[in-house]
Formats: structure tokens, sequence, C-alpha cells
């Protein structure tokens, strides 16, 4: 799976769960910059992703990511390991 | 909405946009006052509930306890929860609460105390909350995913399996005793989805969710079941299509001895299965119904099959002939005198499902699929005809239908209609509430969308103080006759101030239409009002989606409308009525009371 397929599988998921068709995300986006992305959407997120990609994070791996973009790098190396 | 029923997919992914819509639909809500009390995080399960409630009309209010503190705020109730007053607590607690399993040095006294350690912090969470008067929905417990006893844990009495076996034992003593009290059944629900499935520990460590995130939509769907249920909204008749969904094969042209049906095949099988299945719904009150495209011979002749479990008389309503489906299932619900809202259709043709559903669309119509093997797990899951108690009356409502047929048929040899109801042979008990009768008048005020004044609504709570309170007049009324008694099927709460009685509640079951059941209820509601030298009474009619039938009801008693001009609150369409009880003359006629 490549970097860009799995991105676009995760902007999906963060427009269902924020309920916004035409959201864009960027690699730099963060709990900061979307305004709804509380600690319960969090966990929303992080299973639909789960999920979704059929991956499972382990306990804390999460909690040192800083944005979008360090999420998916981490999951580009459990989706092609 | 589709994906808020069996199978459940994305619930919490789409959460968003699911209420979006939901609320968007136009339809009449009924509003209820919900409060959580968690044992462990409760928030998205409060969401995912609001979804399913909102699916089946109930627009909920909700208060929740802080985490973990569904005891505190069950034994010393905060003001907010006080002033809250829930129609409903849901006590969300599961084997991550049990605080006290038996240790393995401990002796069979001890792990006797555990268990009643254990049991006595619920049983003192429930007599605590029965101030509020209002449906209490208890948890009771999961397996823990590890059991390091192995198989010894399940039947020694140190084994923690064997004490949750224990514990929800109690607890469903516990829900037999105590009217008002459900038992929303984890235990069952993770066993169908699998312990391994329900419990994420990691989850539970990160947030404090006593279950994964694919099992909080089950759980929500489950209690909603119960919520559904307890305010009347379960479903009540089940409409089947007959080839391919009855039995295999096609009866018109395989012929009685070509279908697939018995246990001689696989196939034949499950087509059993399927048939017991239903079996069991209606011995237990849910009403069958036929709709299929058919000669009705062929149709009849299809359950003379030796093998097939239904008989043609197992179905209060028969529909097999070539008119388009929704056309019959409209006229089923008439027949049977139901709202729409209460069928369940299924049928192993798409097309047919499709033509239905977008025709009516208040009936349930749950994409089966082809395959008869999952049609029962279409209805089991979906909940449809969940109910919280099995009544005397739910176990004999298809008697009544029954008997009703046959008053239609001997209706149809009298010359006038009068003469009918006297060959009826009708006589009834009116009186005032009495103790044993209050859960099925709980039950009628709740389900009662037809035939109903005002759609009051009542809890068991409200239902047993009025029974208490001397300015109530209550009456219910049950009805027999010649073909056979119809139970109770009629109630009345009138409101005594000043020398006048308000008629809060005016409702009588659909069964007993054109009875005149109605009026000999109003007469033992006059002779009651002037034995206590009430002089007038006042009638209210508050319109609903449902209820034109009775916008005349007082009229055709001889009240008169009272101007709208009185300070009284009224909607365009809602009436309120008055009769001077001076010169009253009784007014049934058929029927013999008391």
């Amino acid at each position: 799976m490549t970097r860009e397929e799995i991105f676009n599988g995760v902007q999906e998921i963060f427009r269902d769960i924020f309920d916004e068709d035409d959201l864009v995300i960027e690699d730099s986006t963060n709990s900061d910059t979307i305004e709804d992305w509380d600690s319960l959407n969090h966990i929303n997120l992080v299973s639909a992703i789960e999920k979704e990609f059929k991956i499972r994070f382990a306990l804390g791996e999460l909690q040192e990511l800083k944005d979008v973009g360090a999420m998916i790098d981490l999951m580009l190396t459990k989706i092609n390991s | 909405m589709t994906s808020l029923t069996y199978p459940l997919s994305n619930v919490l992914r789409k959460k968003k946009s699911l209420k979006r819509k939901l609320l968007a639909e136009d339809r009449s809500w009924i509003h209820k006052n919900i409060a959580i009390l968690g044992g462990s995080t409760s928030a998205e399960i409060k969401n995912a509930l609001e979804l399913f409630l909102l699916n089946v009309g109930i627009k909920p209010e909700f208060y929740e306890s802080e985490y973990n503190k569904y005891y505190e705020d069950a034994l010393f109730t905060p003001s907010e929860l006080l002033e809250f007053k829930p129609d409903i607590i849901y006590i969300h607690t599961s084997q991550v609460n049990i605080a006290h399993y038996p240790k393995l040095q401990d002796s069979h006294e001890m792990i006797a105390q555990d268990l009643q350690k254990e049991l006595d912090k619920y049983q003192s969470i429930w007599r605590a909350l029965a101030k509020f008067d209002c449906a209490i929905i208890q948890n009771n417990f999961d397996y823990p995913l590890d059991r390091s006893l192995g198989n010894l844990d399940a039947y020694d009495p140190h084994g923690k399996s064997n004490f949750i076996n224990q514990l929800n034992q109690r607890f469903a003593e516990a829900a037999q005793e105590q009217k008002n009290l459900y038992i929303n059944d984890i235990n069952y629900l993770s066993a169908y989805m699998g312990l391994k499935n329900w419990f994420d520990r990691s989850l539970w460590y990160q947030a404090k969710y006593a279950m994964s995130m694919d099992a909080i939509p089950e759980l929500a769907f489950n209690i909603s079941k119960i919520i559904k249920a307890i305010f009347g909204k379960s479903s009540k008749c089940l409409v089947l299509d007959l080839d391919h969904t009855c039995w295999g094969g096609v009866i018109g042209d395989d012929g009685l001895n070509g279908i697939q049906i018995g246990t001689e095949t696989a196939v034949a099988e499950s087509f059993t299965a399927f048939q017991s299945y239903v079996r069991e719904l209606k011995t237990r009150g849910i009403t069958l119904a036929v709709c299929s495209k058919n000669d009705h011979s062929n149709a009849q002749e299809g359950f003379s099959h030796p093998d097939s479990i239904l008989k043609y008389e197992d179905f209060t309503a028969f529909k097999a002939n070539w008119e388009p489906k929704h056309q019959n299932i409209a006229q089923i619900a008439q027949d049977i005198n139901i709202g729409l809202d209460s069928l369940v259709f299924i049928d192993d043709n798409p097309a047919e499902r499709a033509i239905v559903s977008s025709q009516l669309a208040s009936v349930a119509v749950p994409d089966v699929g082809s395959d008869v093997i999952r049609f029962i797990d279409y209805i089991d899951r979906n909940g449809y005809f969940e109910t919280v108690s099995l009544s005397q009356d739910d176990l004999q409502r298809n008697q009544y239908y029954e008997d009703n047929k046959k008053r239609t048929e001997v209706e149809a040899s009298f010359q006038s209609y009068d003469e009918f109801l006297q060959s009826l042979e009708m006589s009834a008990e009116i009186k005032t509430f009495s103790p044993l009768y209050l859960p099925r008048i709980t039950q009628l005020t709740n389900k009662t969308n037809q035939f109903n004044l005002t759609t009051k609504r009542y809890s068991m709570g409200e239902i047993e103080q009025i029974s208490t309170q001397p300015q109530y007049i209550k009456l219910y009324g049950k009805l027999s006759d010649k073909f056979g008694d119809n139970g109770l099927i009629a109630i009345t709460i009138g409101r005594v101030e000043h020398k006048t009685c308000h008629i809060d509640l005016w409702l009588m079951s659909c069964r007993v239409l054109k009875r005149g059941m109605e009026f000999a209820m109003l007469d033992e509601l006059v002779k009651q009002c002037q034995s206590q030298g009430i002089e007038r009474l006042l009638g209210y009619y508050y319109k609903s989606a449902k209820n034109s039938m009775v916008a005349d009801m007082y009229k055709s008693f001889g009240f008169s409308q009272v101007a709208p001009n009185e300070p009284v609150t009224q909607t365009h369409q809602d009436t309120i009525w008055q009769l001077d009880l001076s010169d009253y003359t009784v007014q049934s006629q058929h029927i013999k009371v008391n």
C-alpha cells in the first residue's frame, strides 16, 4: 500500500468522524488544527483506522506522534511489514 | 435507518452524520430523560444510544454520572439528578466493577459473604433509586477475558466465572421480584460477539471503556431495544412471504409434495427451523400474517404439509393474491387494527422488499437476503419483538384476534348492528385500579395510540401513585362476551378539583372498538363522580398523528365544546369539552356491568 493510498483512506475517516465531506488533511494536521478533535474523537479516529487498515497500535505508540504525517509514517511501516 | 439495524457497521465512525440525518426527519418525537450511572466510561455509549433511540422516534436528554460515580450518584443523589427527573436510569456496570472476588483460600461461607456484599451494593442502589419511580435498566455481568484457573474457573466456587454466574442468577431473581428493574443482558451480548471482540484491554487502559469500540454500538442497540419495549414501541405482527421464505420451492409450481419443509434435506431443515422460530414468536403473543403472490388455495395448501410447523390457523391475516404487496400489507394492518409501524415484513425477494419499504416507510423491512438460514438473525438481532414481561395479556393476544374474527363473521348475519351487539352477551368489569392490574394498566397507557384522547404516558411509579391518591378517579374496564374474554382494555383517569373532574386520560384498546365499551366507562365515571358530589366533567382531546378516530368522542357523549376563549391553553386542533352532571342519563345499552 502506498503512502498516498493510506493518506486518502485516513482522510475519508476524518471526513466521517468530523462529518465534513470536504475536509482536507495535511501531514501537519494535528489536534490543534481541528476544533472537534478531542480525546473522545481521538479514540474514535484511532479505532476506525485500526479497523479500516486491519492494524493495531500498541499502547503508548500514538502518544509520541505529533501530527497526521507522523501517524501515517507509522501506519506505513505497520501495513507493509 | 438501515445503518442502525442488524448487522451494524461503522456506527461510531458515522455518528455525526447519522445524528444529523435523524434529527432532520419529520416525525413526532417522544421526549425521554435518560440518566446513565456508569461504572466505566460512558461517553460514547451515550452517543450511540442517542442514535438508536432517535431511530425509533425517541428523543433523549441525558444525564451522565461522573466517571465511576454510579454508586455515589444513586445513594447520595445530587440535586442535578433530582431535577433531571429521569424516565429511565441505566446502570452501566460490568465485571470491571466487581470488588469482592473470592480468594483461593476462602471458605464457602466467606465466598457466600462476598456474593452477598456485591449483591447488597446493587440492592441498595436499586432501593435508593426507587424514589424516581422510573424504569431501571441494569447490566448483568460479562466474563473477564482471562481465567487463571482454566476450565476449573467455571465450576469451582473460587472461580471468577462461577462467581459471576451466581451473581447473574441473583440479578435475574431481583428483576423477577422488583417491577421496573430490567436486565441488560451483557453476558449474552458478550458471548454473542465473542469475549475477545467484546473487551479491548488497550481501550480499557487508555480510556476506561469496559468494552471495545465495536461492542459499544451493540450495547447501545441492546439498551435501546429494552427502552423501546418499556415504552410499548415494539412491533406486534410478523408478515411473511411464502415461497422460499416459509418453505423451499414454489407451491404453485412444485405442488405440496415438491416444496422443501421437514427434516429430509438440509434445505428443508433450514425452513423448518425458521418456521419453529416463528411459531415461538406466535406462542408469546406475536401476531402472524401472510402476504404472498399466490393463489389463495395453493398458499393455504402449503401449510397442510405434514411437516409444516405453522398451520393455516396460525395466521390472523392471510393475503395470498396477485395484488401489489404494499396494498396487501396496508390491508393487513387495517384488518388487525394495528399501526403500520407495528409490522415486520420478511420476504426473500428484494424487489418485493423494495416496493413495500418505499410505499410503506413505517413497516420494518429488513434486508434479509435470499437465504432462509439468515432470516432468524434479522428478526432476533433487531429486537423487533423485544418484550419486558410475559404478561398474561401478551400470551392471550392472538386468542383475542381470533375471537374477533368469529365476531366479524357473526356480525354479517344480523339485521342491525344493535342486534349484533345485543347477541354478544357482553359483560364488563369496571372498577377502581387494583394492584394486580397496575402492570397491564401501565403497559396500555404507553402503547395505546389510536383510541387515546390525550396520549398521556405514565410510568409504573406514576400509576402506582395515582392508584393511592383519593383526588383521582381511576377506572379500568375489562370486557368479555360469548366468544371470549378481551382482558383489560379500557382506562379512564379523572383528576378532581373543585367539584370538577378533569379527564386526564381516556383510552381503549382497539381490540374492542365499536362495542359501546366507552359508554359503559362513561356511565361508571359519572356514577363515581356523582357519589362524590362532583358537578361537571371536563374532557380534553389532544390531537396526535394517530388519534383522529376519537376527535368527536366527547361530542358523541353529549359533551359541549368549551369556547376557545376559556383560560385554558389550546392549540388550534386540541379541543376541550364539558358535561354538566346534574341531569345525566345512563348511555350504555348492551353491556352488563360488574
